[in-house]
């Protein structure tokens, strides 16, 4: 299950080690750590988000383990897409293998391609996808579209993003 | 009030230089008796040949230039250093390759102590800081406001109105020809030859459209509002550019069931950005505009966002984009070059 966990950290050295080791202990795979310094607590804490793969089983046990090692754990929830855009596609794109296309996207951990649709006009003819593509935050947005672009330059696909 | 003459010579009669003089023809009236300025045409140039009248000439020489009927058939273009004149217009045609034959026109008035307003993109869009600083050396003006977005005023938008804030980017529509081919073609559901050939057919499109489709005329405009609004000193070449040929119908419908709109927008910030490209527009967002219009955003550090829209190409609007660049020239200084 992939996991986007919420905490806050006191703003001094070695402290995000103290997340993240009890994460790879209960065997969690950590996808992305978002660490927004920019972003500090009204006590001064820095919120660091983090997305991770773990078994069901042994979140809690883990959100436990967090506390008693002076982690602020503020969330807990299933990843949560904060960011997102519409984009369009313009070529052959289910010849050139759609499913790879995305699967770009979606293995970064941090984004990933929603609420697709397909329009194929005929075999020979170019086709549209119009999709929403997610991102925890807007920099890994940013970043997911420019995964994108590489890709669809490669199979000679055209892609349209909004504004 | 003081009258003053400011003596004007057009390079370039085409439909630019042409409506030029139609417009001052049409306000000069209103200009002497509002500004004081009195306009006077003493000289016409073009692939053909001359026309001079050091003391103005008449709309009837004008007219008979443009038939054929009275023309000097030199090509001599030594009359921009020796006619004497004080704001040179040039008209000719854009050429991004090497700036010609505009380039070698705006030097030579610059070096005659001319000032100079252009509609002509290419000598701007290839050697923009060597043009200003030969024009700061002789204490001139070069004014380009026709050369983006045709009649809309959004350099002097920004250089006057909005000279109290920080211009944090530019995106807009700034090819009339695109915007029509892509709305055609969402509205009528028609494919992408078929609006191209409708466009030719109109005169809205050139019979070699590819400036305009391969989003170069956009690019080139970019280039000159980021090295005049943002201080950038980039070239056509540093502009990411996709154009709009590989745009369906099918994908234009697509867009306008998810509430898109698709246009091709050029972006520029003072950072990074210098883009063109086809670009999913909200259909409630102020850069939604259809057929032939153009239309940009400023954003601005003070003011927020400010759009304006309006007609980009024309002769009659373009023309107007320059008359206001040379009445702007004497609105605050430049007492000294008078005639009275
Ligand atoms: N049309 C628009 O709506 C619009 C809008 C904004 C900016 N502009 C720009 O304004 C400029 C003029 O456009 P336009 O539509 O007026 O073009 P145009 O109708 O083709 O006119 C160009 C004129 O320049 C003359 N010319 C060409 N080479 C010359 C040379 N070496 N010396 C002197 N004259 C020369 C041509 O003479 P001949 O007639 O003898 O060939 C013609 O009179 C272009 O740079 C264009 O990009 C146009």
């Amino acid at each position: 299950m992939k996991i986007s966990l919420d905490i806050e950290l006191k703003d001094i050295p070695g402290q995000l080690i103290l997340a993240l080791k009890p994460i790879s202990d209960f065997g969690g795979n950590i996808k992305t750590v978002l660490h927004q310094r920019d972003k500090k607590t009204p006590s001064g804490r820095i919120p660091v988000q983090i997305v991770f793969e773990i078994e069901e089983s042994k979140l809690a046990r883990l959100v436990e383990r967090l506390k008693e090692g002076d982690v602020n754990v503020a969330r807990v929830g299933k990843e949560r897409l904060k960011e997102s855009m519409v984009v369009l596609l313009i070529g052959h794109i289910v010849h050139t293998d759609i499913g790879d296309t995305i699967n770009s996207v979606d293995s970064t951990g941090f984004a990933e391609v929603v609420e697709l649709s397909l329009s194929m006009p005929g075999i020979e003819k170019k086709s549209s996808a119009l999709f929403t593509l997610s991102a925890i935050a807007k920099e890994e947005l940013k970043k997911a579209l420019d995964i994108l672009k590489e890709i669809a330059k490669k199979k000679g696909i055209l892609v349209i993003s909004s504004i | 009030m003081k009258t003053k003459i400011i003596r004007i010579l057009i390079i370039g009669f085409g439909n630019i230089g042409g409506g030029v003089a139609e417009v001052i023809s049409r306000k000069k009236e209103n200009i002497a008796k509002k500004q004081g300025l009195v306009l006077k045409i003493v000289g016409i140039a073009d692939l053909k040949g001359v026309i001079i009248n050091k003391n103005g000439l008449s709309e009837e020489d004008i007219r008979k230039f443009k038939t054929g009927e009275k023309i000097e058939k030199t090509r001599d273009l030594n009359i921009i250093k020796e006619i004497e004149h004080e704001v040179m217009v040039e008209a000719t045609p854009t050429n991004i390759e090497n700036g010609e034959p505009g380039l070698t026109h705006i030097i030579a008035a610059l070096e005659s102590n001319r000032h100079v307003v252009t509609s002509n993109k290419g000598p701007l869009a290839l050697e923009y800081k060597r043009l200003m600083d030969l024009a700061a050396e002789r204490g001139k003006e070069i004014r380009f406001g026709a050369t983006v977005g045709g009649s809309l005023p959004i350099i002097s938008l920004v250089k006057d109105n909005l000279a109290s804030n920080g211009i944090i980017s530019i995106k807009g529509i700034l090819n009339g020809t695109c915007n029509y081919i892509l709305t055609r073609m969402a509205e009528q559901g028609l494919p992408y030859e078929h609006v191209l050939k409708e466009a030719q057919e109109l005169g809205i499109a050139e019979s070699d459209p590819s400036k305009d489709v391969e989003g170069i005329d956009t690019a080139v405009k970019l280039v000159i509002l980021a090295n005049s609004v943002f201080d950038r000193d980039v070239s056509y070449k540093d502009v990411q550019i996709t154009g709009i040929k590989d745009i369906t119908s099918e994908a234009l419908e697509m867009a306008d069931e998810a509430g898109y709109a698709i246009k091709l927008l050029g972006e520029v910030n003072k950072g990074g950005c210098l883009k063109v490209a086809p670009r999913l527009v909200p259909k409630d967002n102020p850069l939604n505009v259809r057929g032939t219009l153009n239309v940009v955003t400023i954003k601005t550090d003070l003011a927020g966002n400010i759009t304006i829209l309006g007609k980009g190409a024309g002769p009659i609007e373009t023309a107007s984009a320059i008359l206001s660049d040379i009445l702007g020239i004497y609105k605050h200084n430049n007492e000294n070059d008078f005639i009275i």
